[in-house]
């Protein structure tokens, strides 16, 4: 990039712009039927189906409904995650043997997508909060475990130095030392961990019996609603943004406060 | 009691096949309460000395001592001042001096009353809540030294406390830690390559040439000090103007300036 830096509004006034192009592209294509409607609905027709939507049930719920379902699961699976990830990489980052044993194995499962657990998902646990549960938390798992790791893995010598000529144990150590300087990458990891849970949910509702809105598009799929389709895809792509939006902030505000504190 | 051995001890880095040599057949037996400063130039192998006696490094051959028992691991019966301090920045002044006294299972009631010791003695009182980056480089050394006097070390090595500090708060460092340690001597092993610190504060000064780094002389100071009553004279600056001072400074730098990799001040 070369040139003067751009203002905030010259900025959002570009983004609105790439918006209208690709809102714009998308009604071309599929009013001039160079992609049958059937299979490209219109924006318009999209925005229709997903007020609708939002009083009138599919698949046995509203849109509403079927979001706060999804959430759920999300949440569980995310919060699984950190619960297991941080607390394993802290200590995989202070005891080597456990490094040793767990890397090889870790830096093989981590390559394989959340998607492919479905089938194993569905069988070990269930299609019903488990098998979900289980492929959301292979998406948010690995950064919750990588950068408890490497927080932990490198701390300032100095302050493990200072800590254990000080006679502090192993415990201590990980919670008054490792964690606390560890946080940062921490929560960047958390929120890399969050974008991806909800990436695999379309995949991990493919099991689903209930409710929710991958299960939605599922359903809407089978009966070629398209537009049905398209409004799942564009509340988990709006929920995303508000999900990362709401995290950054967060993150920003730690840093800020430990900024003033550390 | 708190005395350390240094016998016939070599320090290679790196692998087996091409290490390096940093130390060669150190030698040097430290008596209890007695303040031993190292000078030498940089990269001599001063700091590995300390850290082999901290329990951060272990010797390739010979023995490190403490007490006649060798040295396997850190411990807070050697506390250490680092020279970047080593605070935990998200630990006020009051629970960083704490760590340790917790460490030890002493009971609150116990902790704080040595607390409240410790800062007295650093004159931190007033900043017992404050975190260390609110502090200035010279009162984070004086937590770190607070932190380290409070375990009441058998030893405690001090490794260029005050390298990172400014001019004028280092001679306000250096007076303070002489008055503390004439008042309650305990064992010291101070590294520095500041030739006037370590005739200032040490009992002796040990000599180290470039690497692999040896011991090259010991100094007497503590005689000298006696025998010409520097203790008399509150400021360092009329200490360093001493004809007997200057001339022990003079001698270890020309000894210093012997050595091919001398150029530190």
């Amino acid at each position: 990039m070369t040139g003067r830096p751009l203002s905030s509004l010259e900025t959002v006034l570009l983004g609105l712009a790439g918006l209208c192009a690709f809102v714009g592209l998308w009604t071309l294509l599929s009013v001039t039927g160079i992609v049958p409607r059937q299979f490209l609905p219109t924006p318009l027709d999209v925005a229709t189906r997903m007020i609708q939507l939002l009083s009138s049930p599919f698949a046995g719920a509203t849109l509403p409904m079927h979001l706060a379902s999804s959430f759920q699961r999300y949440a569980y699976g995310v919060v699984l995650a950190a619960l297991i990830g941080v607390p394993l990489g802290l200590l995989m980052g202070w005891f080597r043997l456990l490094d040793d044993i767990v890397t090889p194995i870790f830096d093989g499962l981590r390559f394989i997508a959340p998607i492919a657990w479905v089938p194993f998902a569905a069988l070990w646990f269930g299609t019903g909060i488990g098998g979900p549960v289980m492929i959301i938390f292979a998406g948010a798992f690995p950064p919750c475990l990588i950068n408890a790791y490497r927080g932990a893995r490198f701390v300032e010598p100095r302050l493990i130095e200072a800590g254990r000529m000080l006679g502090t144990p192993n415990a201590r150590m990980i919670l008054e030392v490792l964690l606390p300087a560890a946080v940062p990458s921490i929560i960047a990891g958390l929120r890399v961990s969050a974008g991806l849970g909800w990436q695999s949910l379309v995949g991990a509702e493919l099991i689903v019996a209930a409710a929710g809105v991958g299960f939605m598009m599922v359903q809407a799929q089978g009966s070629v609603q398209t537009a049905t389709v398209m409004v799942g895809m564009v509340a988990i792509g709006l929920v995303g943004m508000l999900i990362d939006v709401l995290l950054r902030q967060g993150e920003g505000w730690l840093r800020r406060r430990r900024g003033l504190e550390a | 009691m708190g005395s350390i051995s240094f016998r016939k001890v070599d320090k290679v880095f790196g692998s087996s096949s091409g290490g390096v040599k940093a130390l060669d057949d150190i030698n040097l037996e430290i008596a209890d309460k007695e303040f031993v400063a190292i000078v030498g130039p940089s990269g001599c192998g001063k700091t590995t000395c300390l850290r082999m006696v901290a329990g951060f490094e272990a010797a390739s051959s010979g023995e490190v001592l403490v007490n006649g028992k060798a040295v396997t691991e850190p411990g807070p019966d050697r506390a250490v001042v680092f020279q970047q301090f080593a605070l935990f920045p998200w630990k006020t002044v009051r629970e960083n001096i704490e760590l340790g006294l917790r460490n030890k299972n002493l009971p609150a009631p116990k902790r704080d009353e040595l607390i409240a010791g410790a800062l007295k003695l650093m004159s931190l009182e007033s900043h017992a809540n404050a975190f260390p980056h609110q502090l200035s480089g010279g009162m984070q050394q004086r937590v770190a030294i607070a932190r380290a006097y409070v375990l009441d070390p058998v030893v405690l090595l001090m490794d260029e406390p005050f390298g990172a500090l400014d001019a004028q708060t280092r001679v306000v460092m250096q007076e303070e830690l002489v008055r503390l340690a004439r008042r309650n001597p305990r064992t010291v092993l101070f590294i520095t390559h500041a030739v006037e610190e370590a005739v200032y504060l040490a009992d002796r000064v040990a000599i180290m040439t470039r690497r692999p780094g040896r011991i090259k002389e010991v100094l007497d100071i503590k005689t000298i000090r006696e025998t010409e009553n520097w203790d008399s004279h509150s400021k360092i600056e009329d200490v360093m103007d001493l004809e007997s001072f200057v001339h022990l400074r003079t001698h270890i730098w020309k000894s210093l300036r012997e050595e091919k990799g001398f150029k530190d001040v």
